[in-house]
This record gives structure tokens, C-alpha cells and sequence, in this order.
């Protein structure tokens, strides 16, 4: 298969980047869209050119680190995957592919597509867990959970930290992300202890990091590689309001 | 503690209880101006009254002026906010699988303002801050006839063209909006959402449609 | 000269570590502020080692290449985590738990060690619920287990197919929480390129700040390297990207014996190798070994036209199939350890049996589906299912899927005592980093759970019986002339990997020392084929300090950079890793010798010249690394041939 490709390519934060055409082609179907970077990286060092900057680690969808912004959609044309898991027989041979970094004022660029999500550490450090210190905790089994609150936690709990939620916002909203993490801990009993606390600290960190307002439009939803539902926005505005107002 | 409503979420909690506010407000006014479809506008000159001088609607006036300053400042606001958190813009527009009016809610928004705007110069101020509107004579009392300012504005193709454009997009605007205030309110369910949603639709298109109908229906058969 | 002390307590099995911790010295919460620790890596055991010990009050500092904590490759682990509860009331306890792993490492590891990760296993859970990691639970609100790879108990807890990720995940939470307490701090995006040692202890580390690329340094009373496995060495595996040796390598240069490297897991159940341009491995969980069955075609002949494409599997008939591990292994069938499955995989394609690229055998789910339903098996495996369907295009519900051994954890690493310090005093290995508790081979489930036995419950407290003499030590410049030596070395190093400016990417070294490795240091070795690895490897080394092209410059991000440096090491280990295959003249759990075999092809250990841990120094740049064995004592354990038939 044969691509043009315009990525953008940026050398740092400071100065001005701009979009660069690049043709690739005998790319199999099979391939990886990360594997196919990799080859036109390879092609680039050839030519003594630098190679194009991106984020990946684990390659099978796991660790979040990858997330390009491909065509007007984070992660590609394909759903509930990341960047890493994307293939080229997604694409059409010839087609023409933009490749962007994920755009967001919190997710300032740090080089080509790597852009820097500290901010989501940020948002976890000001109260994402439950404050127990290792050691002298009673016994796994001594707090039954319902199994149906169990495997909700756990559907919410499967965020990978990505970023594409924010990427796909028109809003660049984090509110999935944190939504993510407030449900899965309100809905077990040990995080419910220190729910009010926790809500308060994640929406104001969230607000103070320059992140946009949700309006609901769903895009994060539909983009998320873990496919975590908009019913956790709804749930953290819920904890958020039984916070405040209490 | 910080204010609630310098928070994103309290600012959009707002926003969405304004926004419900006005729901329930469109279905009393639509239920009023459909009297104007009536054989004689007495019933409707009476209702347009009764919304004029009663002394509750008139504290109801004022929280509905409000209701809609709030949602039209916070929605700048928040606006504002947003476009400040994405300063470089994505060269390719976004694709992502969502519903489509949630995309221009600022764009329908600013429309229905400006109708909002002309509409009150039309009927409102008029009626309250003018005389020229004409009185009518209803069971031995005066009353402003509305009715028959209604008709004879929408003799006009300019303002049935003007009238229906306009709620076009309040159909639009009410289509996410109306789901989208439950969702913000934190009103989320597996089986309750979907109907919350369908009604929604039903509404955005039933209401807007009912307002659309009385121009048409004056233009072409009075 | 090197002494190997392993340093385990007195008394009886059961009770060593609870006499250890009664006696061993503590820190008092006074001082416990004034003595910085680094931990280098934040997985399993680096956060939650990190986590605990700023609990404690000392000061952390937590490095990791990755741009959060929270990606560590600890992250892509599936399947679960073993410890010994018997919730299910199945029969298991700290002695099955611990016999079981030992037997499971094929008798090659420390019976202490392995006994107190048995018995701290029980408080992970404990540990892991507390911070509202949502594991599995059945409908009556408690935890659900289940059995995996090889054991006959159900003492498995997990988290769908993501335990790895729930577990990393809590652990980071506690991680984060101390950084916004203060008392811990993290450098993300950030490498470490050398150890510093002053008067013989660790003392700090050198490091590079990857998207600036600043040469940093950073000073502390203990290093702590939680850096993970050296996987990375033979190029395809399924390690992360960015998952490297270098960090443990420099420890190995300063100092820090290194143990064991020849032993590698190859996992049996990863998707296969489908074209050079391949960058890496996937695995399936071997969870998936409970249901599917795995086989061959009985006749080459339908291997052969499969591998054509003209029959399809589903239309073999079942006499036609070979069920291998079921006739080979009746009593363990699918679930028979990691290395007997793999090798056993090796063995049919060998012969011509192999199916897809030849390279690959099937697993089966059609049986479960017919016997339990789709939904119970969607229910179980339905995001690996996806997973494999994203990657490969075929439908796991209708056609077998294709699976072939891939390298995917490596047993070896930093030798360490009984307290997890390496032979320079200061400096700890936790983790996948050191050798300790999974002797040749580890079983299914078991790296999580030593990962954060380490982290959380073993390090905290063996690491204060160092620091409790290091009180009175001051806080050391970094303007010590020991650092200037240290950042003196490595910037030469990055100069000298620029001045090469060569014709040749840094990946294409790489990919030629993972086929040599792959070909001669991978499932099977020989003697030959080592000796051979070796002087390959030599020519590997001399091409790449030759004719490496890293473009580029250094003070910016620069993945060819950072690639150049890790490569440089795993070179090296890569050599180490030969060395040991070759010196060790026995087959045992992941290291098999062609010529140490049964004649029905198993492995074949000898324990009276090999029953010792393989240690090896560092003796400069031109001199061949030294040997030291420490003796395996079992008291406890009878050693026997593992037999699962």
C-alpha cells in the first residue's frame, strides 16, 4: 500500500511547527500504523533526516502512551482502539493521511507529535486514591461489593490515561478522564469514604489546568480506546453537586 | 470552600437548570400563541393579558429574564473558556461519531438570540412600553389586540420566512440541549436515559414545529 | 573478590522473615526525613516500593522513562495474580504456593525468598482491595478466583484481562498520593545512565532528561532499581517499546553481580510473527490455555495445504488433529508450565507440523464454546478475543486462533540477597530487575505478585537495616568529585555514539542481535550454537560503535539517541546471556541444552554440578566477567524431576 503523509512536525515547544508531506510506500495491510512510521522513520535516517517524534510503549493498547490525532479523529478511523492498534488495512492505498499531535492547552507539544499530559498526573495526585497506607488493612474479603457495582467500578476503572477524550473534545475537556476515576472509586466502598474530598480536589485541579467545560457532545465517548460511557460524567457531576451542596 | 458556580461543573449547572427553566416557559407560550389560531383572537388577546398583568407571572417575568441571561452569559462564558483551552486549532476537522447539533450549540444559540431580540421588539415592547398597539373591546373590557398584531405580521412572507428560520434552529438548539441538561444534571440511567433522549427529540421537533405552524397557517388561510 | 552473601535468617522456614523483621534495625520516624532513596522504574514493584517507603517519611525520588508513572509495562500483565488465600477452600496454603514455585522454577531458586513471597502473597490482595483495585468478584460480593498456568488450585485474582493495569494503577494512585503529601517526588521522562558509588555504596545516579536531554544528577543514602526485565535483548518480545537493561547494566558495571541471565521465559500463547517490519510481540493471556485446546495437524501433509491456504482448520477432521500437550502430558494437558508448553510448540513446528507462516500453532475454542455457550466464553476472554481480531483480521469464535512462544519475562537480573541488596552496599533490585524468586522458570501469575511482594512488603523493611546506619551520613553534594567522574563518562559516551555517524540504524543492530539471540540463546541451545552467539554478538558490538547512524542532536528529544544507548548495553547482556547458557551444562525451566535432555525430550537438570545460582562480575571492558555460584540449599523441599504427565 502506498500513502502520502503530512504530519506535523514541530522541533520544540518554543518555536512554530508546520505540516511536512511524506510519500511511503510497499506499507503491508498488516502492519501497525506505528509500524508504519517506524518505516518511514527508518527511511528518514537513510537520508540522514530526523526521524518523526511520537509517544508509544507497550504497542498492544495498554499503556496509553501513543495517541496521534490521524485524519480529524484521535486514535484513527477505527473505534475502541489506540494508536498502536490501529492497522493500515483501516486505510485505503493512495489515500492522503494528516497526522497531528493531540491539541489541547494542557497538552503542550514537547517535540513533532509528543505532547506532555503531566497535567493528567496532576489531576490524579490531587486526590485520585484511596488514602491507605500499605500494611494494616483488613482482610480483601471482609467488604462484600456487589458484583454489579464491582464490574462498574471496574468498566470505569479501565481508563488507560491517554488523552484522546480531551483530544476529541471540541471543548478539550478532561471531564471522561476524571469522570473515569471518581466513579470507579465512589461506586467501591473503600473509596466512598473520602468521596466529597476527592471530587472537589480532581473538578478544581481539573479546572485550574486550563482544560475546557463539557457540553456534552459525546465525542469523548465515542473516541475512548476503553470505551468509557458518558454514564461517569453524569455520575461525577452527581458526586460533584452531593459534594457542594452538602 | 469555592463558590459552586466559578466551578466548570456548577457554571454548567447552571446553565442546564436555565435551560429546563426555559423548556417548561416554551410550552406555556406555545400553548398561548396557539389560541391565536382560534376563530376570534379574544381568548388569546385575554391569555396575552392575563401573562401581562398578573402580579405571579410578573414575578415569573423577571425569573424568566433572568433564566435566559443566565444561560446566555454563562454560555459565553463557558464559550470563551473552551476556545481558550485549545489555542492551536486541528488542521483536519475532527470526525469523531458524535450528534451533530451538539457541535454548533453556540452557533444555533447566537440565532435564536437574535431572534429573541426582534421578537421582543415585535410584540413585548410593544405591548408593554408602547400604544401602539390597538385595543379591543372583549366582554366589555380593554384589551391590547395582540391577536391582531400577530396576523398582521405574519401577513408579511418576510417575518413567516424570519419566524420559521428562526425555529429551525431552536429545534436544533433544543435537540442536544434538552438531553444534554438531564446528562449535566447528572441524570444518567441505562433505562431512563433513552427515554429522556427520545422525548427530547420528540420535543424539539413538536414544539419549534407548533410555533412554525402559526405563521404558515395566518399567511395562507386568514 | 566478590563474596555472595545471601544473608538468610535463622530458625525454621516458616518462621525466617518474622524472625528477620523481629530483629533486623529500623529507622526511627525522626530520621527517616533526613535519608533520600531513589527508586529507578515505577511498575509494580518501583511505585509500590516508592509509595511505601514515603509512607514511611523517607524522601523519594522515582524515575521512569515513560512520560507518567503510570505506564510502566507492569501495565500489559492479563491475566492475574497468585496468592496463596484459599478463598475457594480448594486445598491451597503458603506451602503449596511456595512449593509450587519453587518446583515450578525447576529447583532453582532460594527456599527462604520463595517461602516469604508465599507468605506476604495473602496481603497484596488485602493491600490491592484496600486501594480499590476492582478485582473479579462473584455474585455474592467476594472475590472470585480462578486457576492458571499450571496450578491446581484456583488462587489466581484478577481483573478481567487487565490485573497488570488494576494492580499498576492502585499502585500509582498510592505513588501520587505521596507526591501530593510531599514526600515523594517524580521525574518522568527521564533515564538513568549511571550508578555513582562513593567509598564503596550506592550513592546516587546519573540521568538524562529526556525531552531536554540535560544531564542530571541526583544524590541519595540508598538506590533502589526496579527497572525491570531485560526481555528487550532479542528485539521481538513482548516487552514495551521502551523496556531496557540499562539501568541493571549499570549496576552490573559498577559493581552489581548479575544472576542467572541465560534464564528467559518464552510465553507460549503470543500472536505470531507476521513481517519484518514487526516492532513487536503481543501476548494473549495464557488464562486462555483454561478453555482453548491447543494442536497441530496430525499429517504434514494437512499442515501443509493449511499453510497454503487450500484447507481451512475448521474442515479438518478431529482424528486429524494432534492434540500434543493432551497426549503428551495427560494429567496437566493445556495447562502444563510456560516452558514445557513452548517448547513443545518448537518442537512440532520444527518437525513441519506448523501452521499460518509455519511458525504457529492452533488454539482451539470451538470445544468450550459448544460445552459452555459463546457469552460464557465472551464473558471470559471477550477482550482478548477483540484484541486478537484487531490485530490479525480473523474471528476467534469461528476459526482457531494462531499462537506461537514469544520471549516474555526474564528470570534473571541483579543477584540480591535475602534483603533485595545487590553486592554494592546501598544499592537494591526489586522486581522483574533482580533474580530472586522465580529460579529457571516462573509460573503464570507469579511476577505481580513478587513485583509488589517486593514493593510493598519486603524492601520497606529490609532496606531500613541498611539505612538505619546511614543516619549519621550527611546529604552528599553532587558537586562530589564522584559525580563529575560519573556525568564525565556518559557524556563522553553520547559523544562518542554521535561522532560514529555511520550508515546504519540503531534498529537494524538490534534486529541482528535478536535473530542471533532468537536463533542460538532463545527456546533450545547448544554448545555450538552459543560459542557461535558469542562471536556474532563480538561482530554485533565492533559494527555498531562503528557504523551506527544516530541523527539528530543531543540536547533534545532524540528516541535514536535513547535507542542507541540501550542497544549499546543489550549488546553486551546479550553476550552475558550466551555465556551463562553456555557455561551452565544442564537443562532446566527456561534454559534448555539440546544435549541435557530425557528421551522423550524433556528437560534434563543436574543437580549435583548446576544446583547454584549463576553470578556474574564485571571486570572491565576487556576482561572476560567472573563467575560466582552460590550454592542452592533446599532443607525443606525434596528436589525431583518436575514431571507433568
Amino acid at each position: 500500500m502506498d500513502f502520502t503523509l503530512k504530519i506535523w512536525r514541530q522541533e520544540n515547544a518554543a518555536v512554530k511547527g508546520k505540516f511536512v508531506t511524506y510519500q511511503i510506500n510497499d506499507i503491508s495491510p498488516d502492519s501497525s500504523f506505528l509500524e508504519m512510521l517506524d518505516q518511514l522513520n527508518e527511511s528518514l535516517i537513510d537520508k540522514v533526516q530526523k526521524p518523526v517524534c511520537f509517544d508509544s510503549d507497550c504497542r498492544e493498547g495498554i499503556c496509553g502512551a501513543c495517541g496521534l490525532y490521524i485524519n480529524g479523529r484521535p486514535h484513527g478511523p477505527d473505534d475502541a482502539i489506540t494508536t498502536c492498534q490501529l492497522h493500515m488495512r483501516k486505510f485505503k492505498s493512495g489515500q492522503t493521511i494528516v497526522i497531528e499531535p493531540w491539541r489541547a492547552k494542557p497538552f503542550p507539544i514537547i517535540k513533532d507529535l509528543v505532547v506532555d499530559r503531566s497535567s493528567f498526573d496532576k489531576i490524579i495526585e490531587a486526590g485520585g486514591y484511596v488514602s491507605v497506607n500499605t500494611g494494616g488493612v483488613p482482610d480483601a474479603n471482609s467488604i462484600p461489593i456487589p458484583k454489579a457495582n464491582a464490574d462498574l467500578a471496574m468498566d470505569a476503572a479501565a481508563c488507560i490515561g491517554c488523552g484522546a477524550c480531551v483530544a476529541a473534545c471540541k471543548n478539550a475537556s478532561a471531564m471522561l478522564f476524571v469522570s473515569a476515576k471518581v466513579a470507579h472509586l465512589s461506586l467501591l466502598p473503600q473509596g466512598r469514604v473520602e468521596a466529597k474530598e476527592r471530587v472537589r480536589k480532581m473538578v478544581d485541579t481539573m479546572d485550574e489546568l486550563g482544560f475546557g467545560n463539557c457540553t456534552n457532545t459525546g465525542a469523548c465517548e465515542a473516541e475512548c480506546p476503553k470505551e468509557i460511557s458518558l454514564t461517569n460524567i453524569a455520575r461525577l457531576n452527581r458526586e460533584y453537586y452531593a459534594a457542594k451542596l452538602s | 470552600m469555592s463558590n459552586i458556580f466559578s466551578t466548570s461543573i456548577g457554571r454548567k449547572l447552571l446553565m442546564s437548570l436555565a435551560g429546563i427553566f426555559l423548556l417548561t416557559f416554551l410550552v406555556v407560550h406555545l400553548g398561548i400563541n396557539l389560541l391565536v389560531l382560534r376563530e376570534t383572537q379574544d381568548a388569546f388577546n385575554i391569555a396575552a393579558h392575563f401573562m401581562g398583568t398578573n402580579p405571579v407571572i410578573k414575578v415569573f417575568e423577571i425569573v424568566l429574564f433572568g433564566g435566559i441571561l443566565i444561560h446566555i452569559i454563562y454560555g459565553m462564558i463557558l464559550s470563551i473558556q473552551n476556545g481558550k483551552s485549545r489555542p492551536v486549532r486541528y488542521k483536519k476537522d475532527n470526525h469523531s461519531q458524535t450528534s451533530f447539533f451538539s457541535k454548533y450549540m453556540f452557533h444555533t444559540a447566537i440565532i435564536v438570540g437574535i431572534f429573541i431580540v426582534i421578537h421582543l421588539f415585535d410584540f413585548y415592547f410593544k405591548a408593554k412600553f408602547t400604544d401602539v398597539v390597538d385595543s379591543v373591546t372583549i366582554n366589555g373590557k380593554h384589551y391590547h389586540d395582540l391577536g391582531e398584531l400577530v396576523i398582521e405580521k405574519f401577513k408579511m412572507p418576510v417575518f413567516v420566512f424570519g419566524y420559521i428560520f428562526a425555529f429551525i434552529f431552536l429545534s436544533f438548539h433544543l435537540h442536544h440541549g434538552f438531553q444534554s441538561a438531564f446528562q449535566t444534571l447528572g441524570i444518567n440511567h441505562k433505562s431512563y436515559t433513552p427515554i429522556i433522549k427520545a422525548f427530547g427529540v420528540v420535543y424539539s421537533i413538536l414544539i419549534p414545529l407548533g410555533f412554525a405552524i402559526i405563521p404558515i397557517v395566518i399567511y395562507f388561510f386568514r | 573478590m566478590t563474596d555472595l552473601k545471601a544473608k538468610i535468617p535463622e530458625g525454621p522456614l516458616a518462621e525466617k522473615w518474622t524472625r528477620f523483621k523481629g530483629n533486623q534495625k529500623l529507622v526511627n520516624p525522626a530520621n527517616k526525613r533526613k535519608l533520600d532513596v531513589i527508586v529507578v522504574g515505577s511498575g509494580l514493584a518501583g511505585a509500590s516500593a516508592a509509595a511505601s517507603l514515603g509512607e514511611l517519611g523517607f524522601n523519594v525520588k522515582v524515575f521512569c522513562y515513560q512520560d507518567s508513572t503510570r505506564r510502566a509495562h507492569s501495565i500489559a500483565a492479563q491475566g492475574g495474580i497468585n496468592a496463596a488465600k484459599n478463598y475457594p477452600n480448594d486445598g491451597d496454603s503458603v506451602w503449596r504456593l511456595f512449593h509450587d514455585t519453587i518446583k515450578g522454577g525447576d529447583y532453582r531458586s532460594r527456599e527462604a525468598n520463595v517461602y516469604r513471597l508465599a507468605e506476604v502473597s495473602g496481603n497484596i490482595i488485602d493491600q490491592c482491595v484496600a486501594q480499590g483495585v476492582p478485582f473479579a468478584r462473584e455474585y455474592g460480593g467476594l472475590l472470585d478466583n480462578r486457576s492458571f498456568g499450571g496450578a491446581q488450585v484456583s488462587r489466581t485474582f484478577y481483573a478481567r484481562g487487565q490485573t497488570g493495569q488494576q494492580l499498576l494503577l492502585g499502585a500509582y494512585s498510592a505513588l501520587s498520593r505521596q507526591v501530593n503529601k510531599g514526600s515523594l517526588e517524580v521525574f518522568a521522562r527521564t533515564e538513568m545512565l549511571d550508578l555513582v558509588v562513593v567509598d564503596g555504596k550506592a550513592r546516587g545516579i546519573i540521568t538524562r532528561d529526556l525531552a531536554t536531554g540535560e544531564i542530571q544528577r541526583h544524590s541519595a543514602h540508598a538506590v533502589v532499581v526496579a527497572s525491570g526485565g531485560y526481555g528487550n535483548v532479542f528485539f521481538l518480545s513482548t516487552n514495551a517499546m521502551g523496556s531496557n537493561a540499562s539501568a541493571a547494566w549499570q549496576c552490573f558495571k559498577k559493581g552489581a553481580c548479575f544472576a542467572n541471565p541465560a534464564y528467559a521465559q518464552i510465553h507460549p500463547t503470543c500472536i505470531p510473527v507476521h513481517g519484518s517490519f514487526q516492532s513487536k510481540l503481543t501476548l494473549m493471556s495464557e488464562s486462555l490455555r483454561n478453555d482453548g485446546r491447543i494442536w497441530v495437524p496430525k499429517n504434514k501433509e494437512d499442515a501443509e495445504k493449511i499453510r497454503k491456504g487450500t484447507l481451512k482448520p475448521t474442515d479438518l477432521k478431529e482424528e486429524d488433529r494432534d492434540y500434543y500437550l493432551e497426549r503428551r502430558y495427560p494429567a496437566f494437558g493445556n495447562l502444563v508450565p510456560r516452558d514445557v508448553a513452548s517448547r513443545a510448540a518448537k518442537e512440532r513446528c520444527d518437525a513441519g507440523y506448523g501452521v499460518g507462516t509455519g511458525l504457529a500453532v492452533y488454539l482451539d475454542f470451538a470445544d468450550a464454546i459448544n460445552r459452555l455457550g459463546r457469552d460464557v466464553i465472551e464473558a471470559r476472554y471477550g477482550n482478548l478475543f477483540q484484541m486478537y481480531e484487531k490485530i490479525t483480521d480473523e474471528n476467534p469464535y469461528e476459526t482457531p486462533m494462531m499462537i506461537y512462544p514469544a520471549i516474555h519475562y526474564t528470570m534473571g537480573g541483579i543477584w540480591v540477597d535475602y534483603e533485595l541488596q545487590t553486592t554494592v552496599p546501598g544499592l537494591f533490585a526489586i522486581g522483574e530487575a533482580n533474580f530472586s524468586d522465580h529460579g529457571a522458570n516462573r509460573l503464570g501469575a507469579s511476577a505481580l505478585m513478587q513485583g509488589l511482594a517486593d514493593g510493598y512488603f519486603v524492601l520497606p523493611y529490609t532496606i531500613q537495616n541498611y539505612l538505619a546506619d546511614e543516619i549519621k551520613t550527611p546529604r552528599l553534594e553532587t558537586s562530589h568529585p564522584a559525580f563529575d567522574e560519573a556525568e564525565k563518562a556518559i557524556s563522553e559516551r553520547i559523544d562518542q555514539l554521535f561522532s560514529i555517524q555511520g550508515t546504519k540504524s540503531v534498529d537494524s543492530f538490534h534486529k541482528r542481535l535478536g535473530a542471533v539471540m532468537w536463533d542460538f540463546v532463545g527456546m533450545a541451545r547448544n554448545k555450538e550454537g552459543l560459542q557461535q552467539a558469542i562471536d556474532q554478538i563480538v561482530q554485533i558490538k565492533k559494527d555498531f560503535w562503528s557504523d551506527v547512524r544516530i541523527p539528530g542532536d543531543k540536547s533534545e528529544l532524540n528516541p535514536e539517541l535513547e535507542k542507541a544507548g540501550r542497544v549499546a548495553d543489550f549488546i553486551e547482556l546479550g553476550e552475558l546471556m550466551a555465556r551463562d547458557a553456555l557455561q551452565r551444562e544442564e537443562s532446566c525451566g527456561g534454559h534448555f541444552r539440546e544435549e541435557y535432555q530425557t528421551e522423550e525430550g524433556e528437560a534434563l537438570r543436574n543437580d549435583d554440578q548446576y544446583r547454584y545460582v549463576g553470578a556474574w562480575e564485571y571486570k572491565g571492558a576487556d576482561q572476560e566477567p567472573v563467575l560466582h555460584k552460590e550454592d542452592l540449599i533446599f532443607e525443606y523441599i525434596q528436589v525431583k524431576q518436575r514431571n507433568y504427565k
